[in-house]
């Protein structure tokens, strides 16, 4: 029994791994086309990187569907997409983007020390950081969700649903207790993917956290989760750059719009973070 | 101060919980460290090598992979962690704490019934005793006036091993911290410190108590 379930999960992720390929393949070989010899105004952020013909962009490498680092060395994921979008805008070509790896810790001293000339990194917009750096954007808004088995079997749509079950999250977490106001039997450990064997063998019938987090667990254990697709708290990502430079945050905000408009966007979440979530509305940019 | 007294109800109950793993797998591990150590040292060769495998195998693995294994192996091979998993992971945890503690009581009798001279087993023998009697009436009796503070060492190793249960969904003290510096993210230093503080409240007395019996059963020789 354990073995057959072993060799059918080995199937099973030798499938999604072609799977996913695919669609890797299909969101890169149309390569954004790239704005020729874009104007801007003398002294901006904006005509420096177009002249340098360069940019750039610090992403996260351990985030499935947002940022991914392969084998290849290559990000992959939506966050990735959306960096490419502002620099074709720039008239920088895909290629010619340089990706830094920042993790949650890093981010504001890498915008802050110019490391990174952008930070398009699962990245929530709050007070705190606006103080030392500034935020174009959202381009999305993630929240808590939960992740249950594949065809959901215990019917789980919300919260609501979980109250008196048997529900797994991290210990410490900001997910914890949020989700522990709706009274479920809550277990914990220290990393979301240990919830998921509790999830396998029936002893929890939910995992919660943020549903970017979700997604990325579903989508790499094809077949066997889903998640139930109804956030229930929010957490704005925006783009972190440089603070007050207000010309580069609204022009960033303005490509954010025709993206919206053009469908550039629903494109990029459509070949990566959309293979598990479904295509959201595109958030207002907040402009302040 | 306030800090302190707000995350009071989250250390309590993560107090409990240890000191509840020590004293049920203390005692398991305690009971099944002697039938180990017996079986070392008796008369039928299977026995000994069992006990040299078993000794071998599980006090040269990480305590995590043991509860590893408890936790995400044997619900696999079909061991139910039943309706109420806080009670299943519990139980799963005591079980690997016990068998992760059993070879080193073990090893600590053994030392000390190497410890008894093997005079008294001959005469033992040579009075009509079996191996059973000779064990039990005169070599553990001595031996285990000699095993106090080797075991009370397993004991407070065991008491600092229950933190790697919250782990595998235990909420035991050292989890208590995780949680309590959510909402104290300033005072991580605090609540390390009063966490520490909790865990000398049981290992402390542990070595009290082995200085008071040590001293009590002490055999002058």
């Amino acid at each position: 029994m354990g073995l057959n379930r072993g060799i059918a999960a080995a199937a099973l992720a030798a499938v999604g791994l072609l799977g996913l390929s695919a669609c890797a393949g299909g969101a890169t070989e149309p390569a954004e086309p790239v704005a020729e010899a874009p104007e801007f105004e003398a002294g901006s952020t904006m005509a420096a990187l177009a002249e340098a013909g360069t940019i750039t962009i610090g992403t996260k490498f351990d985030q499935p569907l947002f940022g991914l680092q392969g084998l290849d060395g290559e990000p992959v994921g939506f966050d990735v997409e959306i960096g490419k979008i502002i620099a074709s805008e720039l008239g920088i070509a895909a290629d010619n983007i340089e990706w830094v790896e920042t993790v949650s810790a890093n981010r504001e001293p890498f915008i802050e020390n110019g490391t990174v000339d952008i930070v398009i990194a699962t990245y929530t917009i709050n007070d705190t950081r606006k103080e030392v750096i500034s935020f174009a954007g959202p381009y999305y808004l993630a929240g808590q969700d939960i992740l249950v088995l594949e065809g959901n079997p215990e019917g789980i749509t919300g919260p609501e649903d979980v109250a008196g079950k048997n529900v797994c999250s991290v210990a410490g977490s900001t997910s914890e207790q949020n989700i522990a106001e709706y009274g479920p039997n809550l277990i914990t450990t220290d990393t979301y993917s240990n919830c998921l064997e509790p999830l396998r063998n029936g002893a929890v019938v939910a995992v919660t956290t943020d549903n970017v987090i979700l997604a990325g667990l579903a989508d790499q254990n094809p077949g066997e989760f889903e998640v139930v697709n109804n956030a229930f708290t929010s957490e704005p990502y925006g783009i972190g750059l440089t603070r007050d430079d207000d010309v580069f945050r609204s022009w960033i905000n303005d490509v954010l719009e025709e993206a919206y408009a053009d469908g550039r966007w629903a494109d990029a979440w459509t070949s990566t973070a959309g293979v598990v979530l479904d295509l959201p509305e595109p958030p207002a940019v907040d402009r302040y | 101060m306030d800090s302190l007294i707000d995350v009071m109800p989250l250390y309590l109950e993560g107090f409990g919980l240890t000191i509840l793993l020590l004293v049920v797998s203390g005692l398991g591990a305690f009971i099944l460290g002697v039938i180990i150590a017996a079986m070392r040292i008796s008369p039928l060769p299977s026995l000994r090598v069992f006990a040299v495998v078993y000794t071998e195998a599980l006090r040269n693995v990480p305590l995590l992979l043991v509860l590893f294994f408890c936790a995400f192996v044997l619900p696999i091979l079909g061991v139910s962690v039943g309706p109420d998993p806080k009670v299943g992971y519990l139980l799963l945890a005591i079980l690997g704490l016990t068998l992760y503690t059993s070879p080193f009581v073990a090893e600590a009798v053994r030392s000390g019934i190497n410890g008894v001279p093997i005079g008294q087993a001959e005469a033992a023998r040579s009075i009509g005793m079996g191996f059973g009697a000779t064990l039990t009436l005169v070599i553990l009796p001595q031996a285990g006036r000699m095993v106090v503070p080797p075991l009370i060492n397993v004991f407070i190793a065991l008491t600092k091993n229950t933190s790697v249960a919250g782990i595998f969904f235990v909420n035991e003290l050292f989890s208590g911290v995780q949680r309590a510096t959510r909402d104290h993210g300033d005072k991580v230093l605090l609540m390390l410190l009063f966490a520490a503080a909790l865990y000398l409240l049981i290992t402390i007395p542990l070595g009290q108590i082995a200085g008071y019996i040590e001293k009590k059963v002490r055999v002058l020789r």
